[in-house]
């Protein structure tokens, strides 16, 4: 970078504080952000997990005893908490496989389209940049029990319908999360898809390899990291799940077939007053992506 | 694939495309395009349909109505105005969004500036923090976050109180970061012996050439907010401080039932509600591009 011209005398408070120490002071702000948006409330949310917490009025001074693990107890052994964690397992189970799949066939066809291109890229990314809000609107109204959806299927449509079919209703949603976020992971892809070397292309072309073969030995293998990194966002995003079930099931339903962890942390610790319980299974979903993440880069690198 | 770079952007790491692997036949082609097309119609068409359902004096969900002849009104829209007046609405979604891009753009900027130039202490260790934070679920925080800001500080139904959180946008940090890596390091010696102090070389020498990574940065920053729902959901209940996705939301699980064609006014809130995002990014989409955001998430 810079010429290493400073004076011998400045040299020690250089070693201190570094070249340009003013670059301390330009980070302050995000540092102190970082500090009061994510530290600060990482630290309290374990701590609450730990112990008995409730809300009260500002500053009235009251005991919040240590409780060790009774609100992960607690947590563990409510049947509604752990049926919110197998309909992540299903959420995930289809939406991963479903986005990975569909984003790298995607890119790898954008990669070689010409013609239409800027067409195709703002068509597959709209769903992305709008608000789930907004999407889910239209979603209800194609999925309804008369809705367009079933009228279209006609005599095979599902019934009871889609959005309040008890093992339904986890994969539709998987469906619609896919679909509203495939046009970031097809980004993620393409940009992947440009470090593969070309070379490898030829030689397997020249090696006689069909256009499926070289897909299989040099596409998907060349954009494994990416390939890591779509299922960690993936599973952060189904983990983080809240909007689709709060809207399009009324809240879980049927018959909880559809409510998310964080669903529960909201109706738990918010509606209900037990931040702590919340807090517990906030710590619990962490602990479970985390070992997701782990696992999937054993199992995507390390074969 | 050319498109996908953007010509004004200064220097890249990733190289700029390349060509196809082998020309392509001709039927093979045409097949590829069809099926994309035919997919890109597929992603498309509840958006379509979002628009043709706000239309629409009566729901009407037979496959016929596909290709209206008549039944469209504007009432949906006036319906849904009643119900939650879109303007307050709007206006609090934009305070929302405009407070987000400005802390991200002014603190974001020194930050990533700062990161990407200046050697300081502790660089590296912020360095990885940021990267730890990326994956920090947002959820897990939203009880302390709520404790917090609504218990302690008192600031529901309070616009600071739904900016705190997202004032500084750690993905546009990175942005930032990575296009003020790219500038080549003579002009920032030349700049020094020049004798400019640091301040004036970031306003002077790396910001005007950064400036299309700005807009990414910016429209990248915009569509976090604009379509946010948890975060503002909990700490607003004041009707005339909810932004729309909030208020829309409300009105989705609530009040809907109470209009004479409820999916039409859902509709019309979500069509005034997904606009101004969808033309943002149809108007500047070549500056969404596949390496800007690749490098925003691989640091």
């Amino acid at each position: 970078m810079s010429v290493p011209n400073e004076r011998a005398t400045r040299s020690r408070l250089t070693a201190l504080l570094g070249r340009q120490p003013i670059g301390g002071l330009l980070v302050a702000p995000y540092v102190i952000f970082i500090v009061a948006v994510f530290a600060y409330p990482l630290g309290l949310a374990v701590w609450m997990s730990f112990h008995d917490y409730f809300f009260t009025a500002p500053g009235v001074p009251v005991d919040r005893p240590f409780v060790g693990l009774d609100n992960y107890v607690a947590v563990l052994k409510d049947p509604a908490v752990r049926q919110a964690f197998g309909n992540i397992a299903i959420f995930l189970l289809v939406n991963v496989p479903l986005t990975v799949v569909t984003a790298l066939l995607l890119a790898s066809g954008l990669n070689r389209a010409v013609r239409g291109l800027t067409f195709l890229r703002v068509a597959y990314f709209i769903p992305y940049v709008t608000a789930s809000v907004a999407v889910v609107g239209v979603w209800l109204y194609m999925f309804t029990t008369n809705g367009l959806v079933n009228e279209v299927l006609g005599p095979v449509a599902p019934d009871p319908s889609w959005l309040v079919n008890e093992s339904l209703v986890m994969p539709n949603i998987a469906v619609f999360v896919a679909w509203k976020q495939l046009g970031f992971f097809v980004l993620l892809y393409l940009a992947a898809l440009q470090n593969v070397p070309k070379e490898l292309y030829e030689a397997a072309s020249v090696d006689g390899a069909s256009r499926l073969w070289s897909f299989r030995a040099v596409t998907v293998p060349g954009v494994r990291p990416a390939t890591v990194l779509v299922v960690i966002l993936a599973t952060i995003t189904g983990a983080n799940l809240f909007t689709e079930p709060y809207l399009l099931t009324g809240g879980g339903g049927p018959n909880g077939a559809s409510t998310s962890p964080v669903l529960l942390m909201y109706q738990r610790g918010i509606e209900q007053g037990n931040p702590d319980t919340a807090a517990a299974i906030g710590v619990l979903l962490v602990l479970g992506v985390g070992l997701l993440a782990l696992a999937n880069r054993r199992f995507v690198r390390g074969d | 694939m050319t498109e996908l770079v953007d010509p004004e952007a200064p220097v890249r790491t990733v190289p700029a495309a390349t060509p196809p692997p082998r020309p392509p036949t001709k039927i093979g082609s045409v097949l590829r395009t069809t099926l994309l097309v035919a997919g890109a119609v597929v992603f498309l068409f509840p958006f379509y349909y979002m628009l043709l359902g706000s239309l629409q004096a009566e729901p009407d969900p037979s496959p016929s109505a596909l290709l209206p002849t008549g039944n469209l009104t504007l009432d949906n829209y006036r319906q849904i105005d009643e119900s939650l007046n879109l303007l307050q609405s709007l206006a609090n979604s934009g305070i929302f969004t405009g407070g987000v891009i400005l802390g991200t753009v002014v603190f974001g900027v020194l930050a990533g500036y700062a990161l990407a130039r200046l050697h300081f202490r502790g660089r590296g260790s912020l360095f990885a923090m940021v990267l730890l934070i990326q994956v920090v679920p947002f959820q897990l925080l939203i009880i302390p976050l709520y404790v917090m800001v609504v218990r302690t500080y008192g600031l529901a139904d309070n616009h600071l109180g739904i900016i705190l959180p997202y004032a500084i946008n750690t993905t546009a940090v990175f942005v930032f970061r990575q296009f003020f890596l790219q500038l080549p390091d003579d002009l920032f010696s030349a700049a020094r012996i020049d004798g400019a102090g640091e301040l004036r070389i970031l306003w002077s020498v790396a910001l005007p050439l950064v400036r299309p990574a700005l807009l990414t940065a910016v429209l990248l920053t915009f569509i976090g907010p604009w379509n946010e729902f948890l975060w503002p959901f909990l700490i607003t209940k004041d009707p005339d401080m909810q932004p729309l996705a909030v208020s829309l939301a409300n009105y989705i699980s609530t009040i809907s039932g109470e209009a004479a064609n409820p999916y039409g006014a859902i509709l019309a809130g979500a069509c005034v509600l997904a606009a101004p995002a969808i033309a943002l990014f149809v108007v500047f989409q070549r500056h969404f591009t596949s390496t800007d955001l690749g490098s925003g998430v691989k640091g």
